[in-house]
């Protein structure tokens, strides 16, 4: 039948077919796109190549040199040679895994609230939540500095916090806990509410719909602000530079060794933390490929 | 935090139909703000001490006299105004400098990943995620390392001049680190990411077919790129702009580790005053003309995209 009515109507003319004209302008956006990929990626390849350069023996300590020579792991071999360095790395660490925990657990609770309450005060809640994210972090900084001091200086509470590791903890939080809360907030919102109605049509209770169907669904979103967190922590140099006093963390660091000269353990450490960076958005993006198939 | 299941007692799903009479209703609804209320409690209490409070005292140092932490002596709360006059007067030029930095960093920031993520968002196919994870990756390295790393480049003799000096291609004394162009350079590499991100985000969502419905109607491939495209990415454009510019102008890292005395930056001297000279009242002065500054920005952005919203784009940032 078809092939039939398809032969009668023969004289169409042909449609000119829409060839894309083959001009050299189509390739200028990739060009550029991999162009702008291999600058942004240029200082991390710097890095990563000089953590295996010969440094010629002055006999004074190490520094990074210009001249390259390739190539030696005696740097990788020597990765805790600098104690300054490791003690500030174990600063680093010991902050930031805890804040983070920390911080997730404030920060998904009011993530929780705002995401599915209405309630006096969201407004509010939800616009401190904004001014702790755009307010510049030189101004969080120096003002984190100015209740650390006021509270050693006049006591009104009765304690304070010494400048160092627990002022540098209490300030990673801070800032830490928005961040938290918007992300966990964002899932929230994107959950399907009929899902806690089946469960609890189904004579679930309050309880067992949370921690059976809510927590499963939000915890990506967990996840997600924890690794925020965690990383707004390990990389948080301005805040941390106002709230330290003399203790360092490996930023605070590098800053203070780019005045003498870096020593190539910075490298070595840079790209261990960024090979681990690298290797946890690989994971998270593999595990939500798999949920999505 | 462990306190989940007593406070979620009092959540029960929106449209459920509940039996019992209003008394009922009402006693469950008043349940409800309180389970919100305790939840949002531990959370908004610390970001009221450790975020709200900070702001709150540097505004009341602000408006102090001299000599209050540094003496160790109580807060002398004055309304001390000519904190403000002292900090404009002496630094007005070097807040327009900072404006001016930030704003050009911006401007090339933009101008520099629109293309890049259009192309990714609209010609990346099933590369596109991947792709776009290559532009964030290098921001997984510490922000001191990496501009650590851009000194040792542009250094007189570094990386990229060293080469091109042996080469006679560059004047022997040429050099950019301490100048004005190292520090946007910087800037604009720094913050790349927080333009990058709001661009692709607005961009990926755009609906193809209106694209082509664009096209079907006659117009040209450039005119749908102007009259359809740019318009819908306005808000990721905007976004840009924001989260871009305000940390940009308070940035003081790469005009430490990149500029020179003549490039000095609001942050530095910020951190000078506060750090070194211990005068704090002026340096919380030149805090909160920063801060109610960008403070402004930020809200008209909220004002056009709703704080939700902007919170989101600057959180995936």
């Amino acid at each position: 039948m078809s092939t039939a009515v398809a032969e009668n109507v023969v004289t169409i003319p042909e449609a000119p077919i829409r060839t894309p004209r083959k001009r050299w302008t189509r390739f200028i956006l990739p060009v550029f796109t991999i162009a702008m990929i291999l600058y942004l990626a240029f200082p991390v390849i710097v890095m990563i190549v000089y953590s295996f350069n010969i440094i010629p023996n002055t006999g004074e300590s190490e520094r990074q040199t210009t001249e390259f020579h390739c190539c030696t792991v005696v740097h990788w071999q020597e990765i805790f040679k600098v104690p300054e360095l490791n003690h500030a790395l174990a600063v680093s660490l010991l902050v930031a895994f805890p804040a983070a925990l920390l911080a997730t657990g404030l920060g998904t609770f009011v993530g929780l609230v705002l995401g599915r309450y209405g309630f006096r005060g969201r407004g509010l809640t939800n616009f401190v939540i904004f001014l702790a994210i755009a307010v510049p972090e030189i101004v969080l900084g120096s003002s984190l500095l100015a209740l650390f001091v006021q509270l050693g200086s006049s006591k009104p509470l009765g304690f304070y916090i010494p400048l160092g590791y627990w002022s540098i903890f209490v300030s990673h939080i801070a800032f830490s806990v928005a961040f938290v809360a918007i992300t966990v907030r964002a899932r929230v919102q994107g959950l399907d509410a009929t899902l806690e109605n089946a469960a609890q049509d189904l004579f679930a209770s309050p309880r067992v719909t949370f921690f059976k169907v809510t927590l499963p669904l939000i915890l990506p979103g967990i996840v997600a602000g924890f690794l925020l967190a965690l990383v707004l922590s390990l990389d948080d140099f301005v805040i941390t530079n106002f709230v330290n006093g003399s203790t360092n963390t490996f930023p605070t660091w590098v800053f203070g060794a780019t005045r003498l000269g870096m020593p190539p353990q910075v490298n070595v450490w840079g790209t261990v933390l960024f090979l681990a960076g690298v290797l946890i958005a690989g994971l998270q993006i593999l595990r939500a490929r798999g949920v999505e198939d | 935090m462990g306190q989940a299941p007593a406070e979620v007692q009092g959540h029960i799903p929106e449209g459920m139909e509940l039996p019992p009479a209003r008394k009922g209703e009402r006693a469950l609804a008043r349940r409800r703000q309180t389970a919100a209320y305790l939840q949002l409690a531990p959370g908004g209490i610390y970001m009221l001490l450790g975020f709200v409070l900070p702001l709150i005292i540097i505004v009341y140092t602000s408006l102090s006299t001299s000599g209050l932490f540094s003496t160790g002596g109580k807060s002398v709360f004055s309304w001390e105004w000519s904190n403000y006059t002292t900090a404009l007067s002496t630094y007005g030029d070097i807040y327009i400098r900072s404006i001016l930095y930030a704003g050009i960093a911006t401007t090339i920031c933009i101008g520099l990943a629109y293309p890049m993520a259009y192309w990714i968002a609209f010609y990346g196919g099933r590369w596109k995620s991947t792709l776009f994870m290559l532009i964030l990756v290098p921001f997984f390295v510490s922000f001191v390392i990496r501009t650590v790393q851009w000194n040792f480049i542009l250094g007189t003799n570094g990386l990229l001049f060293g080469p091109l000096k042996s080469l006679g291609l560059v004047q022997q004394d040429f050099t950019v680190l301490r100048t004005p162009v190292a520090v946007i350079a910087g800037i604009t590499y720094n913050f790349m990411p927080f333009a990058a991100l709001p661009l692709y985000v607005s961009l990926e969502r755009i609906d193809r077919r209106l694209v082509e419905a664009a096209k079907d109607l006659y117009a040209s491939k450039a005119i749908a790129f102007r009259r359809v495209v740019v318009p819908l990415s306005f808000p990721g454009i905007f976004a840009a702009i924001i989260l871009t510019f305000v940390p940009a102008t308070g940035d003081y890292v790469n005009s430490v580790v990149l500029g020179g005395p003549r490039t000095t930056m609001i942050g530095q001297v910020i951190q000078d005053y506060f750090l070194s000279r211990h005068e704090y009242p002026v340096a919380a002065a030149l805090s909160v003309i920063l801060m109610a500054g960008m403070l402004v920005i930020a809200l008209i952005y909220a004002r056009v995209l709703g704080t939700e919203d902007s919170t989101l784009a600057a959180a995936t940032a």
